[in-house]
């Protein structure tokens, strides 16, 4: 069995096979299950190692050539495809809890398999294709056949499909600055596409204007699944980028420019997230901010951005999957994300609206919870950088204000009184979800058994 | 000489579908255009890639013409017309004219920086992609949204089809080119069928 067949070929067609059975339960518990399954293939059996199992020996071999390309996945690759399996199987098991149509798994196990494609593939760049393809499977989630398409989705579409070219066009530039690296208009050049491709996949200030709209108009849960996945993905492209175009990772502009505008992002992320009014808004902007750091620690420009970067985007996933299944339990009592419509909701759905601050609170950089350890690991690398850390400090405090709206909100009514209508599926989700938050956030050191291998996945970055 | 004249008649082609795409509002003209379009693409296209890869180009395309045409047939009503401000069609010729100046000052210039690709090849590539985003740009209306994006994109093959041939790649490109035609119909159906079960709500 080859490792592309593993991670990409049988979730894929799983996620067919899914489709095909309509059923809400089964298709949450099979895409559930077949993740955890992979995830923990992924951990415990290395890649291009022989194992010994008795008289039967088992190897899981790295590559698969298809349509004279190559498919690779390395044994440094284990890791992130547990991770990713892990995180995914997290959202598929809370599929059913959250009434989230039974297609939403199918259509994910696709999605995962083609974002997992798109870390194999080689030459690298062909994953600007990949995820455009991933992007296309995610409309019909955005979008039930009921309802009309709102200005979000398409928006996404438009900048998700812009990016491709620029990002391809990029590709082929940095070959001929890697020929010759004294060309400097050739460099500026690639330097500029490449910088568009990204700003419109990272949806970069002032391109994300269609996460918070599309919060307000699409299922909360598939939206939530969708700002985990394809900024996750979209990461790990950019640091194959910096880890093998050596150029890029000593341009002192370019590093100044990814850094200022992750804390534009952060910042006016955590500005925004303050002001608004709808639930849905919050989480988009708090996404942004998250989005933000990852940027910043790009720019950072030190051994430990690796680490760094893998220790924000795991607690984003858990973040993200608990505050938007929460979300999808209030819409689903209140068919409204509204702050008016859901005040006092805390003694009806005490649960959700607990796990809801739990994550707001966490993705805000809360000491004892799951965000903290990556944020205080930033303030560190930043200590010499005061104006840096100012505007750190100004995004997350407005997280924070934002957290305290909703808390008020939730839990402004005069009636007294508690009841737990949350199911008991729900209930157990949020709950491990939360265990996991306050887990992560007390012992940080575990995520270090899995980071351990991280450097190796880019080797010129950890140097 | 030959296969130069024919070049720039697809280059021609490609000015004259793209503003008929811009300036007109019934959509089977558009398509019409579009489907046109495909056969410059073919054109330009095949200066650089084997005939094969460039007609698999071309059946993709009207296929996703086909797909939009057929959804676009089935929806009965006609809220497609749209309010937005710039759209006289004086404004949007003006428009298209500095696309088709952009493209005939900066033609050259790629042509010296990427020798080989040919100055009909880089026009029809330019000109698709400004007209393209300028389709995006002018509009909100679902169906033309698609159109602008499937017009960039075809630009984008044209100039990328000079330097990169792989067979993975063309192979994504009409998936990317498929899926933007399915998932536009998608979007243009949905909204328009009633609930079927308690699992849609």
């Amino acid at each position: 069995m080859s490792a592309p067949i593993l991670w990409i070929a049988i979730p894929f067609i799983a996620g067919i096979l899914i489709f095909l059975i309509s059923s809400e339960r089964f298709s949450a518990t099979a895409g559930g299950a077949i993740s955890a399954i992979l995830a923990l293939i992924a951990l415990f059996i290395p890649i291009d190692v022989a194992l010994l199992l008795g008289t039967i020996s088992i190897k899981i071999s790295p590559a698969i050539q298809f349509f004279g390309r190559s498919f690779e996945l390395n044994t440094a690759d284990g890791f992130l495809l547990a991770i990713i399996y892990g995180l995914a199987s997290l959202w598929f098991f809370g599929t059913e809890a959250s009434a989230t149509q039974s297609r939403f798994v199918s259509f994910g196990l696709m999605i995962v398999a083609l974002l997992t494609a798109s870390i194999a593939v080689e030459p690298f760049l062909y994953a600007a294709l990949l995820l455009e393809v991933a992007t296309m499977l995610v409309i019909p989630l955005l979008v039930p056949p009921y309802q009309k398409p709102a200005q979000g989705v398409v928006r996404f579409l438009t900048y998700q499909t812009l990016a491709m070219p620029f990002i391809l066009f990029s590709g082929w530039m940095l070959t001929g600055v890697e020929a010759s690296p004294s060309d400097l208009s050739t460099t500026l050049q690639a330097g500029v596409m490449l910088g568009l491709g990204f700003a419109f996949l990272f949806a970069v200030f002032p391109l994300y204007n269609w996460i918070p709209m599309m919060m307000e108009e699409t299922p909360p849960y598939a939206t939530g699944f969708l700002l985990w996945a394809l900024p996750t993905f979209t990461t790990i492209f950019a640091l194959g980028f910096l880890d093998r175009y050596t150029w890029l990772r000593n341009s002192t502009q370019l590093m100044s420019a990814i850094q200022f505008a992750g804390l534009f992002m952060v910042a006016s992320g955590g500005l925004f997230a303050a002001l608004q009014r709808h639930f849905g808004r919050i989480l988009a902007y708090a996404a942004i901010a998250q989005t933000g750091l990852i940027l910043l620690i790009f720019g950072l420009q030190t051994t430990q951005m690796v680490n760094l970067v893998f220790l924000t985007l795991i607690p984003r996933g858990l973040e993200l999957a608990i505050w938007a299944l929460a979300l999808s339990i209030l819409k689903r009592e209140a068919f409204s994300l509204q702050f008016s419509d859901l005040q006092g909701v805390a003694r009806k759905y005490p649960v959700a609206t607990a796990s809801l601050v739990f994550a707001h609170l966490s993705i805000a950089g809360f000491p004892l919870l799951a965000g903290f350890p990556s944020r205080l690991s930033i303030w560190q690398s930043l200590t010499n950088d005061l104006s840096i850390l100012f505007w750190i400090f100004v995004g997350m405090f407005g997280l924070l204000i934002a957290a305290f709206r909703t808390l008020a909100v939730f839990v402004m009514t005069d009636e007294s009184g508690w009841k737990l209508n949350e199911s008991w599926v729900q209930v157990t989700m949020l709950a491990v979800g939360v265990s996991g938050l306050f887990i992560l956030g007390l012992f940080p050191q575990i995520l270090q058994s899995l980071l351990i291998n991280a450097p190796t996945l880019f080797e010129h970055l950890s140097q | 000489m030959f296969p130069e004249i024919v070049s720039w008649i697809a280059v021609t082609l490609i000015l004259v579908t793209a503003t008929v795409m811009l300036i007109n509002t019934d959509w089977r003209i558009s398509l019409g255009a579009l489907a046109l379009q495909y056969l410059a693409l073919l054109w330009l296209v095949t200066r650089h890639l084997p005939f094969a890869m460039g007609s698999a180009k071309l059946i993709t395309g009207w296929m996703v013409v086909a797909i939009l045409g057929m959804t676009r047939l089935g929806l009965t009503n006609a809220e497609d017309e749209e309010s937005f401000f710039p759209r006289g069609q004086a404004f949007r010729i003006a428009l298209m004219g500095i696309v088709a100046l952009v493209t005939a000052g900066a033609a050259p210039s790629i042509e010296t920086a990427i020798p080989g690709l040919g100055l009909p090849v880089i026009a029809g590539g330019l000109l698709l992609i400004g007209g393209g985003i300028i389709h995006l740009g002018v509009t909100t209306n679902l169906l033309r949204v698609i159109l602008g994006l499937l017009t960039m994109l075809a630009g984008f093959e044209i100039l990328y089809a000079a330097i990169e041939s792989a067979i993975l790649v063309t192979g994504l490109l009409a998936v990317v080119n498929l899926g933007l035609g399915i998932v536009g119909s998608y979007l243009l159906l949905a909204g328009s069928t009633p609930l079927e079960s308690d699992e849609d709500l």
